[in-house]
């Protein structure tokens, strides 16, 4: 039993120990990386992916996928922005649109259990119908607001004057949905969804409104993301957040949550995040072109699934 | 065993990195001896446009000894706002943006000149917030251009058609403009319709059928750009009008080969490359105290058979 116990220890740290390593030799090849103001806008521009990525670790765990986020992001921006224009309350207008992203969830929720379609499909769609929905609302064109007081906080504050607010909003989202995963029972019914829905339906899980409730987290985390999103430009694009389900998708994945469902872990998503977030702040302070970032990326996340393939 | 194989894996990973790091600073070293830093934020590479508006910066500044850092925003305002904040991390003297959005940059250009770093936006404009200068096509220029090519083509004067791009866009605006200054003061040529087809060439090819219902005898067109142009010459073909003056803008390759194959008389090309140079140039002047021109426009070209 042991050797397996340190064998299994050690696939979870690889991906700390990938950030590790290539945090060691960004702050060797560039003066830049290791200053603390670097360090906190590298954790500021990875929270909206975080934000995500933690949403998609459920989804994925229960064996399924959300292709729709980055829609729903798009979504709520442009409804929070246009209700903070209309002079709604700013406080008021984050939890309409935070409560938006959750009833788009619940959609994919709704159609993923009730409606018995496949995951991909079903997220697909509504990915289409939610960026649709977003465009007609705005006729394609960006919604800036005035965002100043608590709506300027989200995306664009600081905590004692030095921790980015995005940043600690990240951090409390992932403490709570850590101990919810680790220590409540529907985290355990999440991972035995996963594991086997057939195992877990005779076992008498409610299956169908355990689905529901992980998709709509998933919206509601993606709600969370279009606000820090917009708050931090001052606008809401119908264009936001395109292919950042995909982006999602790789942290979580290099994290080490298996796409089959039922095994991984929400610390690998958040280093897997920030890994990527790391990554791509490098590059830039290394002044690399865009397109060979882009094979760099692709081949960073090819090499650690295919890592991950090797020790299982 | 594991653990070493995966840190080995890891530190090759880790190796290539920095080697391309290693080159990329081998390869400015040498022009950028004692140079400035200048970042450029641009909105997206997988434009030939902007590509070559980045090349022209890039020669520009190697030429003046500076050194330009480029972030790639992928046409995303969010991936652009994260560039803009890694770029200021590189202690750049300057900041040139090509916004990805003409308002939500306001906010990354905001932060700029919090850190003290001035703002020149280049080719789309910044609404909200504060840049030293504007670079950008002249189109007020190029719509006159236009408007003299056809008067030139046209001695004996006769009726045209006016093809707007999006009604409202700058660079509908501008190139009417232009072209309206030239062609109001003639006599002998009238605009007889002038219909707004949204840049489109689906469009341009329809709003152009109806016109030439009305109006048969066409004898020039001018569209704002070269899409809408196309589709005007494929409304023109299916008329078999094969003599109608066409002139578009922005020479599209699509474009560049009808003029070739003379199906379009003309079309008005900007100059991306000189956009990117003058960019640098201004960026230079700044950093070096002096004043420049809150806009400057950037001659364009015209491309005729």
């Amino acid at each position: 039993m042991k050797p397996l116990a340190i064998g299994a220890t050690m696939k979870k740290m690889g991906p700390l120990l990938g950030l590790i390593v290539l945090s060691a030799v960004l702050s060797v090849a560039t003066p830049n990386f290791l200053t603390s103001s670097n360090l906190f806008s590298v954790l500021r521009q990875v929270t909206y992916s975080g934000l995500l990525a933690f949403g998609m670790t459920f989804v994925i765990l229960i064996g399924g996928i959300d292709l729709s986020v980055g829609a729903i992001l798009a979504l709520v921006g442009i409804i929070t922005a246009s209700l903070i224009q209309s002079g709604m309350d700013p406080i008021l207008a984050s939890f309409a649109g935070v409560l938006l992203g959750a009833l788009c969830g619940a959609a994919n929720g709704l159609l993923v259990s009730i409606g018995r379609i496949a995951p991909f499909i079903a997220t697909l769609a509504t990915m289409i119908l939610f960026r649709g929905m977003a465009q007609e609302y705005s006729q394609s064109r960006p919604i800036t607001i005035n965002v100043d007081g608590f709506f300027n906080e989200i995306g664009s504050g600081y905590l004692f004057g030095t921790v980015p607010t995005p940043v600690v909003l990240m951090l409390v989202v992932y403490a709570v949905l850590w101990f919810v995963l680790r220590k409540t029972r529907f985290g355990r019914y999440v991972y035995a969804l996963g594991g086997s829905e057939e195992v877990a339906r005779i076992s008498g899980l409610k299956v169908k409104s355990l689905k529901l409730w992980v998709y709509t987290l998933s919206g509601l985390l993606s709600g969370m993301a279009a606000l820090v999103v917009t708050s931090r430009l001052s606008s809401a694009s119908p264009n936001a957040g395109v292919m950042y389900e995909l982006d999602a998708i790789a942290a979580v994945v290099l994290g080490g949550t298996s796409l089959s469902g039922g095994r991984g872990w929400l610390f690998g998503t958040l280093v897997g995040v920030v890994l990527l977030g790391v990554l791509g702040n490098g590059l830039n302070l290394l002044n690399v072109s865009a397109n060979y970032q882009l094979i760099i990326k692709g081949a960073v996340i090819l090499f650690a699934v295919l890592l991950d393939r090797k020790n299982t | 065993m594991k653990f070493l194989r995966k840190a080995s894996g890891l530190l090759i990973a880790g190796l290539i990195l920095s080697a391309c790091g290693q080159q990329q600073a081998e390869n400015q070293t040498p022009a950028a001896a004692n140079g400035d830093t200048v970042g450029l934020a641009i909105s997206t590479q997988n434009n030939p446009f902007f590509v070559t508006l980045k090349d022209g910066a890039q020669a520009e500044a190697d030429k003046l000894g500076l050194k330009l850092v480029v972030v790639d925003a992928n046409d995303d305002s969010g991936k652009q706002a994260a560039g803009v904040d890694d770029l200021l991390q590189q202690n750049i003297k300057v900041l040139l943006i090509n916004p990805t959005d003409s308002e939500a940059v306001a906010a990354s250009v905001k932060r700029a000149n919090e850190a003290g770093v001035p703002v020149i936006s280049i080719d789309r404009s910044v609404q909200g917030a504060e840049v030293v200068s504007h670079v950008a096509s002249d189109n007020v220029a190029g719509g006159k251009m236009a408007a003299e090519f056809i008067v030139s083509k046209l001695p004996s004067g006769g009726e045209m058609v006016e093809l707007e791009g999006i009604p409202g866009s700058s660079a509908a605006r501008e190139r009417g403009e232009g072209f309206h200054q030239v062609m109001d003061a003639q006599q002998n040529i009238k605009i007889v319709a002038k219909q707004p087809a949204d840049f489109d060439r689906t469009k341009g090819l329809t709003v152009m059928e109806n016109i030439l219902q009305s109006h048969p005898n066409v004898k020039a067109v001018f569209a704002h750009n070269d899409e809408m142009a196309l589709g005007a010459v494929k409304a023109l073909e299916a008329a078999q009008k094969n003599d109608v003056i066409v002139v578009g803008f922005d020479a599209t390759d699509d474009a560049q080969a009808a003029v070739k194959a003379g199906k379009m008389a003309a079309t008005i090309a900007q100059k991306p490359a000189e956009i990117g140079q003058i960019g640098v140039d201004t960026a230079q002047k700044v950093i070096a105290g002096e004043t420049v021109e809150s806009s400057i426009p950037v001659e364009l070209e015209l491309i005729q058979q």
